[in-house]
C-alpha cells in the first residue's frame, strides 16, 4: 500500500509539474462552466435547480481529457526506458499500475472537488435534489475510473503517446456512443446487450438519482479488464521484448 | 551476498540471446562482465534483476530465486542501466528521495543518504536541478547515486563509467572497488582497461554462452598456447645466436627485435618450455644472458581470440 501511494505521489507531483493538471482543470472549468451557466441548454434555459446539464457536458469532456491524461503514463515510461528501472525496484507490477492508475484518478476527484462551487451556487438559488447531484457525481467518478483504466491499458501497449490517447478514444467512443446507438436501433436480445454495455445507459440512470448494483457492476467490470490488460501486457516482457 | 546464475536460457523469436549460462559470483568479489555487441550481457543483467525472466533455468541472490522471489532479490540489487534511464524532469534531489521511499530506506534515514549519494557521486550543486538539464556525465553520476542510494548487497553496473570525466572515472573506479570489499559487484563494460583495473575476475561471453572465466592473469595464460619469451643476449655474434637458438627443437621461431642490438623473441612449440635450454646454452656458449621475461598477451588479444573464432 505505501508503495503504491509513493508511485502516485510521483505521478501527481509530475502531472502538476509538467503543467498538465493545471491545463487539464482549468480547460474543464472553462467547457464546463461554459456549457453550464452560459451557452446552450443551460440552467438558466432549462430554469430549474438541477446539475443535469452540467452532468451531461461533462460527460462529454471527460471522454476527451482522461485520455489526453492517461496517455503518457505507461507510454512515456517505456519510451524513455524509465519503466525498466521501475520494475526492478521492490514494487510489483500491480503496484505500479494500481498506483498510477490512483494518480489520473486523484487528478480526476481534485478537478471534480473544484467544481463544487457550481452544486453550492445552484443549491443556493433553488431546491435541489442533493441525492441526484451526489449520484451524478458518483457516475462521472466511475465513469473517469473506466476510462482511466481504458487510457492505462493503451498506454501500456505503445511507447508513443499519440497512438495511446488515439487508441484511448477510440476504444472509448465504443462504450461512449457506438454500443447505445447500435444497441437503440437494434432490437431484441441483441439490442439489450449493446445498451447494457453503453456507457451512457448507467451514466445517465445515475445522474437522475437511480443507482442500481448492475451499474456498479458494469463500471467494475470496465476497471477490471482495463487493469488487467495493463497488467498483461505489462508482463508480456517476459516472453519477448 | 551471493549471486548464482543457473543455466539459463532467454529467446526473442528464434534468436538466443543467452544460451544456458551458469556462472556463479560469491561475496567481496568484483566480476567483469566482457563480450562483443549482442553477446547477451545485457539480457542477462536484465535477467538477474528480475526485468525480465528467463526462459529456463533460475538465478539466485542470496538464496532467493528470481522465479520465486523477485521482490525479496529486488531490494537487495542496486541497478544502472547501460541507458541510464531518469526521469527527466524530476528535480535530482525530489528523484533520489523517490528512489529511497521505494527502496524501503527508513523514513529517518533518508535525507542522511541522500546527502551522502550527493557527496559521493559529486552532485553537490546539481542537486535542485532538473535531471533532463544536467549533461551526460552528471545525469550519469545520478544513475549511480540511485543505484546506490538503499546500500545494496549486490551491485549491478551496466557500462558505469560512459560520458564521465578522466578525473570522474578514477573516482567511480576506486568508489566501485571500495564497495566491492564487502559487496558483490557485477560490472559490464567494453572497455577492458576498466574491467581489468577494476574486476577480480573476468567472465567473457560470447553469442550467449560463457567462452571464459578467471582473472585477467590467468586468462591471458590459457589463451597463450605457445610460450614467448623475451631475452637479452650480449657478448655473441648476433647471427651466431640466433642460428644456436633456432637449432634448439622446442624453439619454434627466432626474431630479433629490431630496436634492441641482443634482445630476441622466441617462440617456443605448443605446450612445451625451452627456457632451460636457452639458458644452459648460453652457459655452453659463455654468451651472458641479461633478460629473460615471459611475454604476456594483452587482455585485447585474449578478447579477440574468444569473441571471434567461436
Amino acid at each position: 500500500m505505501k508503495k503504491i501511494w509513493i508511485i502516485t505521489k510521483r505521478e501527481l507531483r509530475s502531472f502538476f509539474d509538467s503543467l498538465m493538471a493545471y491545463v487539464m482543470i482549468v480547460l474543464f472549468l472553462g467547457f464546463s462552466g461554459f456549457f453550464t451557466w452560459i451557452y446552450g441548454n443551460d440552467i438558466f434555459m432549462v430554469n430549474q435547480a438541477t446539475l443535469q446539464s452540467f452532468f451531461g457536458i461533462s460527460f462529454w469532456t471527460l471522454f476527451f481529457f482522461i485520455p489526453a491524461v492517461t496517455m503518457g503514463l505507461l507510454a512515456d515510461e517505456r519510451k524513455s526506458g524509465t519503466i525498466e528501472l521501475l520494475v526492478t525496484k521492490p514494487v510489483s507490477d500491480w503496484q505500479i499500475i494500481i498506483g498510477k492508475f490512483l494518480s489520473a484518478f486523484i487528478l480526476i476527484c481534485i478537478t471534480l472537488v473544484l467544481t463544487l462551487p457550481y452544486y453550492i451556487t445552484v443549491a443556493s438559488i433553488g431546491k435541489i435534489d442533493h441525492g441526484a447531484v451526489w449520484m451524478g457525481y458518483l457516475g462521472l467518478l466511475l465513469m473517469s475510473a473506466s476510462y482511466i483504466s481504458i487510457g492505462l491499458f493503451t498506454s501500456s501497449i505503445t511507447n508513443n503517446q499519440i497512438v495511446a490517447f488515439l487508441m484511448a478514444l477510440f476504444i472509448g467512443i465504443f462504450f461512449h456512443l457506438i454500443f447505445g446507438l447500435l444497441g437503440n436501433n437494434s432490437g431484441g436480445w441483441l439490442g439489450a446487450i449493446l445498451s447494457y454495455l453503453s456507457i451512457s445507459t448507467h451514466y445517465e440512470s445515475m445522474a437522475r438519482g437511480v443507482i442500481d448494483t448492475k451499474d456498479l457492476f458494469y463500471f467494475f467490470s470496465i476497471i477490471f479488464a482495463g487493469l488487467i490488460g495493463t497488467e498483461l501486457t505489462l508482463s508480456k516482457r517476459n516472453v519477448s521484448y | 551476498m551471493e549471486v548464482s546464475v543457473e543455466n539459463i536460457t532467454k529467446t526473442y523469436g528464434l534468436q538466443k540471446a543467452v544460451d544456458s549460462m551458469s556462472f556463479k559470483v560469491n561475496t567481496g568479489e568484483i566480476v567483469g562482465f566482457l563480450g562483443p555487441n549482442g553477446a547477451g550481457k545485457t539480457t542477462t543483467m536484465k535477467i538477474i534483476t528480475c526485468f525480465m525472466t528467463p526462459n529456463e533455468g533460475d538465478v539466485k541472490v542470496g538464496g532467493f530465486s528470481v522465479l520465486d522471489d523477485p521482490e525479496e532479490v529486488k531490494k537487495h540489487i542496486g541497478y544502472l542501466p547501460e541507458t541510464n534511464p531518469l526521469y527527466k524532469e524530476m528535480p535530482v534531489i525530489d528523484y533520489l528521495q523517490f528512489v529511497a521511499e521505494i527502496q524501503n530506506v527508513p523514513k529517518a534515514k533518508i535525507r542522511e543518504r541522500i546527502f551522502e549519494m550527493v557527496q559521493i557521486c559529486g552532485l553537490k550543486n546539481e542537486k535542485y536541478k532538473k535531471i533532463g538539464e544536467l549533461s551526460k556525465g552528471y545525469q550519469q553520476r545520478v544513475g549511480l547515486a540511485q543505484a546506490l542510494i538503499h546500500d545494496p548487497e549486490v551491485l549491478i553496473l551496466d557500462e558505469p563509467t560512459s560520458g564521465l570525466d578522466p578525473n570522474q572515472i578514477v573516482e567511480i573506479r576506486e568508489l566501485i572497488r571500495k564497495i566491492g570489499r564487502e559487496k558483490t559487484v557485477i560490472l559490464c563494460s567494453h572497455i577492458l582497461a576498466e574491467v581489468e583495473a577494476t574486476c577480480d575476475r573476468i567472465l567473457i561471453i560470447n553469442k550467449g554462452k560463457q567462452v571464459a572465466d578467471g582473472t585477467a592473469s590467468s586468462l591471458r595464460k590459457q589463451a597463450q598456447k605457445k610460450e614467448i619469451v623475451r631475452v637479452t643476449i650480449e657478448e655473441g655474434n648476433r647471427d651466431d645466436i640466433i642460428i644456436a637458438l633456432q637449432k634448439i627443437d622446442t624453439v619454434e621461431m627466432v626474431d630479433p627485435l629490431p630496436n634492441y642490438t641482443s634482445a630476441y623473441e622466441i617462440q617456443s612449440k605448443a605446450d612445451v618450455s625451452s627456457r632451460k635450454t636457452i639458458f644452459r646454452l648460453c652457459v655452453d656458449k659463455g654468451w651472458v644472458m641479461t633478460e629473460m621475461t615471459p611475454v604476456e598477451r594483452k587482455l585485447e588479444e585474449v578478447f579477440r581470440d574468444l569473441t571471434i573464432n567461436s
